[in-house]
């Protein structure tokens, strides 16, 4: 008998490439996505490739992607299964709301009663960077939930973890079911393979409508943050340092 | 007028930074709202509650303390609950915590069990009428979101250095409360805490960063930097990704998009080149000070004083003349 199979849900966020220049768009409350690159968000990835080293290190077991958001999520989905994910499930809406609790809860709608062992999450997203959504949906599925993890392991119904504090960190151990976010360096995500993403094309992807109740935090204004200004060389080499030095102590104010 | 409730974070039974920055900006909420009150309430092993005192001194007009052994490590369920529980009893308008590793963590859960909006790592708040308006910057510093909640109460975590603590001296009212959950029965267990370097402020509280790049070629060199960051007596050390990545330092001390994402008062930045990523984690230090030998290189935009050269060379004669210099303070 192999080790038992675990069944893993890992929900994921779709977002504009983060090393791009952005604009505003004309309403002003969002971003211009003319042009952009859109990808499964960075802590996403992580979480869709520790799933599937867990179901690989379990010996079968099942893992499903999941993304509220409108149709352009399902490329996000489909690239997940590209990856190895057995199935996928779009929780439709017009667009993705910024209210992360609303967002947890078409979440936890629809996972509650999946069965699933460990829910996983990115510890947040690039484009809101609130890290609402994934601590909010344990709360409402009533699990257990261990958020920014950077070492994650499961065994006999039971997963153990490491979160990084500021300058500390801890080692926490937990029953499943659980939740958990996942932070970065824990594992690299794979690239599809040509025959992974053939095979994605014939997965099952669900879709229907979020369940996200009231909407209440609404984006009324997105901007640029100012521009610094323009940098300046000082000098070169050793020769610079006592220059630099008397302009931290006058101008600067730092020494 | 409507009170706002903080929740102050500890570590052991020592108060963080943010917590008073925390009151700081719930000290503000209030007297815009018309005069309300400020409630903390501190968590932690016995002996946490001697914080009290010093919440009262920056603006709490009430703290609530709760003290248990368990509370030593962060209990996030016990202390959710707690909180909780709480801001169901005294209908506060807002809770406001630290948008630290904790408060990132405990914020959502607040949100969840109180059905609260909330909004994380916001550096302005301001109250109009039924809505309360925040700015937070999104998309890892580079748009800054207005957010405007709707609903009471609301849930807001504050940027670490964004509110700078003020004293706003009241005779605080201490009242000792039981945890709403036993912390001994919680399912997530810290089964230990790992301390980071010694002797060190952590990146998100030092006034001084000095952060190290692919620049300085091999790990050993790092020791340039720490010689730096010990010049200056209460610097942080921070790396970029690349250099986390290669493990000459630990995952925890990046700085960038991905990692962590500093203010302080000076940036000195050793051997970086400045991608994107590490730029979107420290571009809002005050002063930005840049040591690089490509006189192109992206980090010499944003640097409010750099010097072109050899990192191996420069970084040691400025460890010098720091040291130097705060001789003579």
């Amino acid at each position: 008998m192999g080790a038992p199979t675990v069944k893993i849900a890992v929900c994921i966020k779709r977002t504009p490439d983060s090393e791009s220049r952005f604009k505003i768009a004309p309403s002003g409350t969002a971003i211009d996505e003319a042009g952009l690159k859109f990808d499964i968000d960075d802590f996403a990835g992580y979480a869709v490739e520790v799933a599937l080293q867990l179901n690989e290190k379990s010996g079968g077991g099942e893992t499903v992607v999941v993304a509220v958001g409108p149709d352009l999520v399902q490329e996000s989905l489909r690239k997940a299964m590209s990856m190895g994910a057995d199935r996928a499930v779009q929780l439709k809406t017009d667009a993705a709301p910024a209210d992360g609790l609303a967002v947890a809860k078409a979440l936890a709608a629809e996972l509650k009663d999946g069965g699933f062992d460990l829910v996983l999450f990115g510890k947040h997203a690039f484009d809101t960077s609130a890290g609402v959504v994934g601590t909010a949906t344990a709360e409402l599925l009533g699990l257990p939930c261990v958020t920014a993890v950077s070492k994650l392991d499961i065994a006999n119904g039971r997963g153990s973890a490491r979160r990084d504090l500021e300058g500390a960190a801890e080692m926490v151990e937990f029953p499943l079911p659980a939740v958990v976010t996942i932070d970065e360096g824990i594992a690299r995500p794979r690239y599809p393979s040509l025959k992974g993403i053939m095979a994605a094309k014939k997965k099952p992807l669900e879709t229907k409508p979020a369940q996200l109740g009231v909407v209440r935090v609404a984006v009324q204004k997105a901007e640029l943050p100012p521009e610094r200004p323009a940098g300046r060389i000082i000098g070169e080499g050793t020769a610079a340092v006592p220059e630099l030095v008397r302009l931290l102590q006058t101008e600067a104010k730092v020494l | 007028m409507a009170n706002v409730l903080v929740f102050a974070e500890t570590r052991g039974t020592a108060l963080r930074k943010v917590a008073l920055e925390a009151v700081t900006a719930a000290r503000a909420l209030a007297d815009a709202s018309g005069g309300g009150e400020v409630h903390a309430l501190v968590a932690g092993a016995p002996g946490a509650a001697a914080a009290a005192e010093q919440l009262g001194k920056y603006g709490a007009d009430v703290v609530y303390t709760v003290e248990h052994p368990a509370l030593g490590t962060f209990e996030r369920e016990s202390i959710a609950a707690t909180v909780a529980e709480r801001a169901k009893q005294g209908g506060y308008r807002a809770i406001v915590l630290g948008f630290s590793t904790q408060g990132r963590d405990l914020g959502p859960r607040l949100a969840a069990k109180l059905d609260a909006p909330i909004a994380s790592d916001v550096t302005e708040i301001s109250i109009s009428g039924d809505t309360v308006v925040v700015k937070h910057p999104g998309y890892a510093n580079k748009v800054v979101l207005t957010l405007a909640l709707s609903g009471s109460p609301v849930v807001l975590s504050v940027r670490p250095g964004a509110f700078t603590a003020k004293e706003a001296p009241r005779s605080a009212r201490v009242e000792r409360i039981e945890p709403a959950a036993d912390p001994a029965a919680a399912r997530v267990v810290v089964k230990e805490v790992v301390e980071g370097a010694k002797g060190r402020p952590d990146l998100g509280e030092a006034p001084v960063i000095v952060a190290g790049g692919r620049g300085l070629k091999v790990a050993e060199n790092f020791k340039l930097v720490e010689a730096l960051a010990d010049a200056f007596g209460n610097a942080a050390v921070g790396a970029t990704r690349a250099v986390t990545d290669e493990g000459w330092r630990p995952h925890s001390d990046q700085i960038g998009q991905t990692g962590r994402q500093v203010s302080p008062q000076l940036y000195v930045a050793v051997g970086i080149s400045g991608a994107i990523q590490h730029l979107a984690g420290m571009r809002t230090s005050r002063t930005i000070v840049a040591i690089n030998k490509d006189k192109d290189a992206p980090i010499f935009k944003v640097a409010d004083y750099g010097i072109v050269g050899d990192v191996l060379e420069v970084v040691p004669a400025l460890t010098a003349a720091v040291a130097e210099a705060r001789k003579h303070h």
